[in-house]
């Protein structure tokens, strides 16, 4: 039973990661109707460019609560992804919003080679890890352990979504992109600058990633320049799963798809008789995207959407 | 139009065809003379991806199936050679028993990952093979305990060279008593296999299941009131791209004489799709051009360090590294400024020079307002 418990803790924290990323998949889907392939890439950038300021600050030996660094990273990180999410639109999406739909999709690939590249030029190929600064304290409940930091993620990731929420519903740019995911001509002639609020989606699902992208490297300890293709994937799943498309199907499909990994990989050496082991664990997310996609393709709580051509 | 002018066209034809063929025919000792063995081997590998990319092309480029898993198939064939002959499992099988168990093989695979996704479209799609290629790749990687069966990421080794009529390609042969490597006779196999793949993707073309797959590419609702059946006529497509897949990848198995989990990543299926979108989908020789610039381009840049070395005094960054980001950029920089590939079919170009339709036009001004 202490299993089940733990794999629910670690998966609610994973979870609610994935549930960050995905939010930048399916805001930019609900507006766009684009899988925007190189999201993926913005939370790696996140977690390099935190992890670079860090260690910095750490190297330079300026003696100042580890909490203060990290914050000092993200203040570092969040402004760049920002910025390399504005620009991904700007370069790899707008010019080719009326082309056939394979051209972005090339496009985006295209971004994502660079962006790893890129990363792989500035930081190296190997992995670079997370100084230990953040305590990693152990509470223990009903026989699981949870550290100060996952819960620490896990509400973080909490007040961010429901600081998202009440931005798209009560705020005039909020307002404007509900409009446009809506109908893009009709809320354009209602005076709504569709281009920016095009762009500002950019920047708010990217300013999530780079945090979520900081959460994962501190939670495993280590950042790659790499990192970002599965996590990706894996989010775009979570988005999926929920109905991509719909914000509130986004956190659920995380949390969801977060819980069922995690469980995977504590029960199915036992399921399997010791047949399958937990290094299948990312298998579960493809199988779970797969069957999403065949038996119910609009997701846990989205509309029909996949006969788009 | 002109008799005269038909009479001297033809003749033309006649002369490039000529021309193109001895220049085929004599590339491996032209490039060897001039480049070096190494860049002969490249050639093979070439020729390996133009076939690939012609079985992708099939998917993707008839019937409008976006598939990122397009090197599943690749590694089924791979890994089937492998496992048949080698001394994995002590058998050693004739290399023409074990191609087309390929292609069927890997054309089952392609069924199975057809016959559930048949009502997906587009990045949906694009999505599901992608986790299907991805799925394939972790079981290679894994399915070495507590069977061991694929050896897991250590891959498989010693793999039978190519042998026909009793003759392995990899050893050396003779030729006006000159010693020629063996990648020159698995250059003029693979070249012939790919004459042959290009021939039946050329007859697919104008055959009826070529043209049912364009319809279904254009318009899938009015291909079906036509009378198409889109399950079985996309099914025939999975299925077919996905063989020739297979038998590309018995080549490979057979050529590289070792096969491991790690050349069928995602990444491998990118380069494929490139390859036939950068090219100019479902025309056959911009997917030749696609595959043929995809595979020489990156080797090419390797000579970047040179001359890196000889513009800055020393190699600042690693080409290696430098050849993908720039593969990355033109990738980028192709599809702004032709969506259409490099080389696409006539009437795809007369598609996007068109006009544009009045719908277009008015969407233009409606985004131009909102600015």
């Amino acid at each position: 039973m202490d299993i089940f418990l733990q794999q629910l803790i670690n998966g609610l924290v994973l979870g609610s990661v994935y549930a960050l990323i995905a939010l930048g998949y399916t805001m930019v889907y609900g507006i766009l109707e684009l899988i925007n392939f190189a999201h993926g890439e913005v939370v790696m950038i996140g977690a390099m460019v935190t992890l670079a300021v860090v260690n910095a600050l750490m190297a330079s030996g300026v003696d100042l609560p580890g909490v203060v660094v990290v914050a000092g990273g993200v203040l570092v990180a969040v402004p760049v992804c920002m910025a390399l999410g504005f620009a991904i639109e700007r370069v790899a999406y707008r010019p080719l919003r009326r082309a056939p739909r394979l051209a972005p999709l090339i496009t985006a690939i295209g971004v994502s080679i660079v962006l790893q590249n890129v990363a792989m030029i500035i930081w190296g190929r190997s992995y670079i890890s997370f100084p230990p600064i953040l305590p990693a304290t152990r509470h223990d409940i009903a026989g699981a352990g949870v550290t100060d930091l996952q819960i620490f993620i896990f509400l973080l990731a909490l007040v961010l979504m429901a600081g998202l929420v009440l931005l798209v519903q009560k705020t005039r740019i909020g307002r404007g992109m509900r409009a446009t995911a809506q109908a893009p001509e009709i809320a354009g002639l209602m005076g709504v600058n569709v281009n920016a609020v095009i762009s500002f989606t950019f920047i708010l699902g990217s300013a999530l990633a780079a945090i979520a992208g900081v959460m994962v490297s501190a939670y495993y300890g280590i950042a790659h320049y790499y990192m970002g293709f599965l996590l990706g994937l894996k989010a775009f799943t979570a988005a999926v799963l929920g109905g991509i498309g719909n914000i509130a199907g986004a956190m659920l499909g995380g949390l969801l798809l977060g819980v069922i990994e995690s469980m995977a990989a504590g029960y199915i050496g036992d399921i399997t008789g010791g047949f399958l082991g937990s290094h299948y664990q990312d298998v579960f997310a493809f199988f779970v995207l797969i069957g999403v996609l065949v038996f119910r393709p609009s997701g846990l709580l989205g509309e029909r959407v996949a006969e788009r051509p | 139009m002109n008799w005269q002018r038909v009479k001297s066209d033809r003749r033309a034809a006649l002369v490039a065809f000529v021309a193109l063929g001895l220049l085929l025919a004599a590339a491996p000792f032209l490039v060897g003379a001039g480049l070096g063995n190494g860049w002969v081997r490249i050639l093979d590998f070439t020729l390996l991806y133009v076939m690939l990319a012609l079985g992708l092309n099939i998917v993707v480029g008839y019937a409008g199936l976006l598939d990122l898993g397009y090197v599943a198939f690749y590694a089924v064939g791979a890994y089937l050679y492998a496992l048949l002959a080698s001394p994995q499992f002590g058998l050693h099988l004739p290399v023409w028993l074990i191609l087309p168990l390929g292609a069927l093989v890997a054309g089952l695979f392609g069924m199975t990952l057809g016959a559930p996704t048949l009502r997906l479209r587009g990045d949906y799609l694009a999505i599901v093979t992608l986790g299907f290629g991805e799925i394939i790749r972790i079981f290679l990687n894994n399915l070495d305990a507590p069977v061991n069966i694929t050896n897991g990421p250590q891959g498989i080794n010693l793999i039978d060279p190519i042998a026909l009529g009793g003759v392995s390609l990899s050893q050396s042969f003779s030729l006006f008593g000159m010693q020629v490597p063996g990648i020159y006779a698995y250059y003029y196999l693979f070249l012939a296999l790919a004459l042959l793949i290009v021939f039946i993707s050329l007859r697919l073309q104008d055959s009826r299941i070529g043209r049912a797959w364009v319809a279904i590419r254009e318009d899938e609702v009015a291909a079906e009131a036509m009378g198409i059946n889109t399950r079985n006529v996309k099914l025939l497509a999975f299925a077919m791209g996905a063989s020739f897949g297979g038998i590309s990848g018995g080549l490979f198995a057979g050529f590289q004489g070792f096969v491991s989990p790690e050349s069928f990543n995602l990444m491998e299926s990118v380069m494929i799709l490139c390859m036939v979108v950068l090219g100019g989908m479902g025309h056959i020789p911009g997917v030749i051009l696609g595959a043929i610039l995809l595979t020489v381009l990156p080797e090419a840049l390797r000579y970047i360090g040179p001359l890196e070395q000889a513009l800055f005094g020393r190699v600042v960054v690693d080409p290696a590294d430098l050849r993908m980001l720039i593969f990355g950029l033109a990738l980028i920089v192709v599809m702004i400024f032709r969506p259409a590939g490099l080389w696409p079919s006539k009437t795809r170009r007369r598609e996007f020079d068109s006009e544009p339709s009045v719908l277009e036009h008015e969407q233009e001004a409606l985004y131009d307002a909102s600015r």
